[in-house]
């Protein structure tokens, strides 16, 4: 992606260098891939589907069922970066093929996929799950037969593997920053704790409501709620709130919940340009499904917006929907299953292999520079380093980015004094 | 949890608290309507009436950008005109399935059970291939949005108001053509006794398919009002069917009188409950107490005296 920067000049540059290094190559047929790329014995010592010019790797998501909803971004995003880097000359000179398997939103079966894509497909890689629960589900199976996952969701921490790393942040890296800016910037004191009734929510407010009372001073919170998923009816809480009256909305509600509550808190005639509401659960994505004035004003905490300007994301958005459609949208965890191919061909390529082994290995440190969120890295822990940003939901379905921290906010999946 | 307020602010709370109780029987009567009047009359336990529901509210959504292209000015009224073409819609293809499909299952409940669940996996994915897995915003016009200030502190949503007015047209509606119409005569008939119905000269077959197709087109009107407070996607049908199947059965199957008054039991217990404890433990408690009142009477709350 970082050497695009410079286009046209370095795209004539690099179709031109394919083209020097093909002409040699044809000519001393039969062994073409010797001369572009290392050869297959020496970078696969483990059996995976690796040939002298192409690598398998799975795309395991739900394409049917509940999660689709959610997933299809996951699978566009992770498409077209591959389409991207076999565009671009494949990962240690061997072009990517894709066997795409449908978890069909039922976790035992995310697991069983996984076997197959694992076992009888020996893909190098695989980019895919979305929930918690699918990841669950498939780890086991990961580690028993020594696969790679790279899992594009947020979610709730308190996990960590070598067959796995994490693109998306863990929980402190979405809540912590956020509730600091709100109280630093809005005096925010008492917040109002919401939530869908399942791990990753519950674990989020749990940190929320530490960080609240032990490291805010003089903030407390004042209710804390939680509805069975697929609720639809939130006009009581509304009441409670409404009771209340806290300074901040804390809401981490999804799936068609997240439509509902939205919908229903507008036509409570809640003004979320005078209520603050701060959430970490709708992107883009879930805005579509709500409605962009129902959720005018409120504030997201997330670290990537599509509307975020830099060079990287700038040429990311007109790709995705190029290839997609113009109208797509692109959430947090789509911009996070993007960065899944990318970082496993940097780090297969300083690794110089793609056994898992190696990979695993070589995985701290690995840099990707052309991420549209900006800079990010792998950290010791197989999280990224990424910044945290604050989002203001806009009529139009986007957000305007209000706040980004100045560094990278080090993931920290064990966070000590929150659990 | 109450201390510390003022009456004037738990006046304000308990009236809107009222309403938002109304409002949640209002959407449990809307959602039950038409499984009611298939299960009741029909005794067809339709897994896929969810689905019907979720037809109502693509038909909503599609009506929506007809208007937004093509008559944009009058794009204050589109959602009357949607509920109209829900209705329709959902009925010709709930007519159009018991002429395929539920007819053929009469005599054999449980397959019925097996057949509509199938249905409704189908039309998910029919609609998944159609509209996309994503969800679809259904836009509506300013006038349906936020809420009525009747004084300062205490303000009703108005999608909540169309919903009552809507669940009220149809709820007579319905009254009036099964009890005080002649085709709601033949509807009992072939209820109380299909044989004799027969013999009787009313063709049983017709009435059975127009029921199923009204339980259905109800479910779409449904689906299209829902569009104002939930979400539309291939599988947001499912998110209506727990509650559906409680009240009806909670009502006792074959009674409309008993489906209106277990709604009304189940939304008071509900959003009380969620006042002043947690939306799960609610849901918890009043599942509980449904499951302990249908031990004692399994035929639940309302019977027809019906000689089997």
């Amino acid at each position: 992606m970082s050497d695009d920067a410079h286009a046209p000049h370095s795209l004539f540059r690099r179709r031109l260098m394919q083209g020097l290094v093909a002409l040699p190559a044809a000519a001393m047929l039969p062994r073409a891939a010797w001369a572009a790329s290392p050869a297959t014995a020496a970078v696969n010592t483990t059996g995976l589907a690796v040939t002298d010019d192409t690598v398998t790797v799975g795309i395991l998501h739900s394409i049917t069922g509940t999660m689709a909803i959610s997933e299809t971004g996951s699978v566009e995003a992770e498409k077209l970066a591959i389409a991207q880097i076999n565009e671009s000359g494949g990962v240690l000179g061997r072009q990517i093929k894709i066997i795409q398997e449908d978890g069909a939103s039922d976790w035992p079966n995310f697991a069983e996929k996984a076997k197959k894509l694992l076992a009888s497909d020996h893909c190098a890689a695989v980019f895919g799950c979305w929930t918690s629960a699918s990841r669950k589900a498939v780890l086991p199976v990961f580690e028993q037969y020594n696969g790679m996952l790279y899992y594009p969701t947020f979610y709730e921490g308190l996990e960590q593997s070598k067959n796995v790393i994490y693109t998306g942040q863990e929980a402190t890296q979405q809540i912590l920053a956020g509730l600091d800016w709100v109280n630093r910037t809005k005096g925010s004191k008492s917040f109002y704790l919401l939530g869908s009734d399942y791990i990753w929510p519950r674990t989020s407010n749990k940190i929320a409501r530490k960080h609240i009372e032990a490291h805010l001073t003089g903030c407390k919170v004042v209710g804390e709620d939680y509805f069975p998923l697929g609720h639809t009816q939130f006009n009581s809480v509304i009441n409670k709130i409404k009771l209340t009256k806290p300074d901040v909305i804390y809401a981490i509600i999804v799936g068609g919940s997240n439509v509902a509550f939205y919908k229903q808190l507008n036509a409570a005639g809640i003004d979320l340009s005078k209520q603050t509401l701060l959430t970490i659960s709708v992107t883009e994505d879930e805005i579509v499904g709500i409605g962009g004035k129902n959720i005018a004003g409120a504030f997201a905490c997330m670290k990537y917006f599509e509307s975020l300007k830099n060079p990287n994301n700038e040429k990311f958005v007109p790709a995705f929907q190029k290839m997609w459609g113009a109208n797509t949208v692109i959430g947090d965890v789509t911009q996070a299953a993007y960065l899944g191919p990318w970082l496993w061909k940097l780090t297969a390529e300083k690794a110089g292999s793609f056994d898992i082994d190696k990979i695993v290995a070589a995985s701290p440190g690995i840099e990707f520079k052309g991420a549209p969120e900006g800079y990010v890295r792998i950290h010791e822990n197989h999280h990224l380093w990424s910044k945290t940003r604050v989002g203001k939901a806009l009529v139009n379905g986007q957000y305007e980015v209000v706040y980004e921290t100045s560094d990278l906010v080090q993931p920290n999946p064990f966070p000590k004094g929150y659990q | 949890m109450l201390a510390g307020y003022s009456l004037g602010e738990l006046g304000s709370i308990m009236a809107m608290q009222g309403f938002a109780g109304l409002i949640l029987f209002s959407v449990f009567v809307l959602m039950a309507l038409g499984l009611a009047v298939i299960f009741g009359q029909m005794g067809v336990i339709n897994m896929a009436h969810g689905e019907f529901m979720i037809l109502g509210a693509y038909v909503t959504f599609l009506t929506s950008k007809l208007f937004t292209t093509y008559l944009p000015q009058a794009f204050g009224v589109y959602f009357f005109v949607a509920v109209v073409l829900a209705f329709i819609v959902a009925g010709a293809l709930g007519m159009l399935v018991e002429w395929a499909l539920i007819r053929r299952l009469y005599k054999r409940p449980l397959d019925t059970l097996l057949a509509t669940w199938g249905l409704s996996l189908i039309l998910q994915q029919v609609y998944r291939s159609i509209f996309g897995a994503r969800e679809v915003g259904v836009d509506q016009p300013d006038w349906m949005m936020g809420a009525m200030n009747i004084t300062n502190s205490i303000q009703i949503p108005i999608n909540g108001l169309i919903v009552m007015v809507l669940t009220t047209f149809i709820a007579i509606g319905v009254y009036l053509l099964i009890f005080r119409m002649g085709w709601g005569k033949q509807v009992r008939a072939v209820m109380a006794n299909r044989a004799m119905a027969g013999a009787v000269g009313i063709d049983t077959e017709r009435v059975d398919r127009i029921t199923f197709g009204l339980g259905c087109g109800i479910a779409g009107i449904a689906g299209s009002a829902f569009t104002m407070i939930g979400s539309t996607s291939p599988t947001a049908g499912q998110l209506y069917i727990v509650d559906t199947f409680l009240i009806v059965v909670f009502g006792g199957a074959a009674s409309l009188a008993g489906t209106i008054a277990s709604a009304f039991a189940i939304s008071q217990a509900r959003s009380t409950l969620e006042f002043f404890l947690s939306g799960s433990m609610a849901q918890v408690i009043v599942l509980l107490a449904v499951i302990a009142i249908l031990m004692i009477r399994p035929q639940g709350l309302f019977v027809l005296k019906v000689r089997r």
